[in-house]
C-alpha cells in the first residue's frame, strides 16, 4: 500500500523545473505565457531539454531574454521568431512544416501508406492463389495415395 | 523480373537506410547551420575590458576590413587550448581578431587575458544574459565568425580554431573576402 502511494504521489508530481524564482515575471499571466513558450524552446547546449527543464548557463539566458520579450509586449509568435531568428528552427522543439521538413513530417505517413499497400497486394494474391490451388502432379498425387493407403 | 524486383526491394530499401544511417554516425550533432549567414553583424556596443585601453566593440568597428570575432570566456576551459593558436595568428597578421568576453567578469577576463596573451585588436564585454551572443546565435564558447569588410557575417565556425580547420577552411575563406 504504502509503495502503490508513493509511486502514484512520484507519478502525479510535477518535474522540477529550473526556472529560478527569481527569474519569474510579477504578472502570474505573462510567467504562464514564459512557461509555455520556454517549454517549446530547445536549450542549445543540452539539445534534447526545453530551456525551461536546463539548468545551462544559455538557457538561463534564453529565459531571461524570453521574459523580457514578454514584458517588452511581445506576442508568444513574435517571441519564438526573436529566437528563430538567431538560432533557426533548430531552436524549436516541435519543428516547423516547411518545404525543409516536410519529409520528416509526412516520412512516417509514408512508409506506413507504402507498406499497408504492399501488405494488400500480398494478402491479395495469396486470396486468389488460394481460391484455386494448383493440381497435383502426378508423382504428388502417387505420394498422396501411398499415404492415404498407410492409414485406413 | 518484377518478382525479382518485389524481392529485391526490401534489400535496397535496407541498404539505403544502411547508408543514411553509417553518414549518421559521422555527423557532428552539435554543428548546426548558421542563420545569420550574409546577413549583418548584430548591432552592439559593448564595453572595454577595465584597463585594456580599447574603447570596446561596436557595429561599426566591423566596417572597412575582413576581421575574426572570437567569443570567449575566462570560464571557458577549451579556450585555453585554442588560444596559442589566436596568438599565432595575431603574429602572422593574416586577420585582425576582435573577442566577445561572454558571460564573464570583466576583471577576469582582463586578467585571463594578461596571464594567458592577449591576441585580439578590440575586446568586448557581453554581461549575462549575453545579448550580443545570443543575436550572434551563440551556443558555446569558442566560437568564431567571419565577417567581410561590409560588416557581414560570411561564416561561423564552432569549437577550437586548430591548424587544421584554419588551413583548410577558415584561412582560405579570409583570403577569398580579402581579394
Amino acid at each position: 500500500m504504502k509503495r502503490l502511494i508513493l509511486s502514484l504521489l512520484l507519478l502525479t508530481s510535477a518535474p522540477a523545473l529550473a526556472v529560478d524564482p527569481a527569474e519569474m515575471l510579477k504578472d502570474p499571466a505573462q510567467e504562464a505565457r514564459a512557461r509555455e513558450i520556454g517549454a517549446e524552446l530547445r536549450c542549445l547546449v543540452c539539445q534534447n531539454q526545453s530551456i525551461d527543464d536546463s539548468d545551462a548557463d544559455l538557457a538561463k539566458d534564453l529565459r531571461q531574454i524570453v521574459r523580457e520579450r514578454i514584458s517588452a509586449g511581445d506576442s508568444d509568435s513574435a517571441v519564438k521568431q526573436f529566437l528563430v531568428d538567431r538560432y533557426g528552427d533548430y531552436v524549436l522543439l516541435k519543428p516547423p512544416f516547411n518545404p525543409k521538413t516536410w519529409l520528416l513530417w509526412l516520412g512516417p505517413l509514408g512508409l506506413a501508406l507504402a507498406a499497408g499497400l504492399v501488405g494488400r497486394a500480398y494478402y491479395r494474391r495469396q486470396r486468389r492463389e488460394g481460391a484455386a490451388p494448383q493440381p497435383l502432379s502426378a508423382e504428388e498425387q502417387r505420394e498422396l495415395e501411398r499415404i492415404m493407403k498407410d492409414q485406413g | 523480373m518484377k518478382r525479382r524486383l518485389a524481392y529485391l526491394l526490401p534489400v535496397l530499401v535496407f541498404l539505403g537506410l544502411l547508408g543514411f544511417f553509417f553518414r549518421g554516425l559521422f555527423l557532428d550533432p552539435k554543428a548546426i547551420p548558421s542563420v545569420l549567414i550574409d546577413r549583418p553583424v548584430p548591432q552592439m556596443d559593448l564595453a572595454a575590458l577595465p584597463g585594456r585601453g580599447d574603447t570596446g566593440l561596436k557595429s561599426e568597428h566591423f566596417k572597412g576590413q575582413v576581421s575574426l570575432v572570437n567569443i570567449f570566456g575566462s570560464w571557458c576551459v577549451s579556450c585555453v587550448a585554442e588560444h596559442p593558436m589566436l596568438m599565432r595568428l595575431k603574429a602572422e597578421g593574416v586577420v585582425p581578431i576582435h573577442g566577445i568576453d561572454w558571460r564573464d567578469d570583466p576583471v577576469q577576463g582582463m586578467l585571463w587575458l594578461q596571464k594567458n596573451g592577449d591576441p585580439y585588436t578590440r575586446v568586448g564585454t557581453d554581461p549575462p544574459p549575453g545579448r550580443t551572443a545570443v543575436d550572434f546565435g551563440v551556443t558555446g564558447a569558442p566560437e568564431s565568425f567571419i565577417v567581410d569588410a561590409e560588416g557581414r557575417i560570411r561564416y561561423k565556425h564552432v569549437g577550437i580554431i586548430d591548424e587544421r580547420n584554419w588551413r583548410q577552411t577558415l584561412l582560405p575563406i579570409i583570403k577569398e573576402l580579402q581579394k
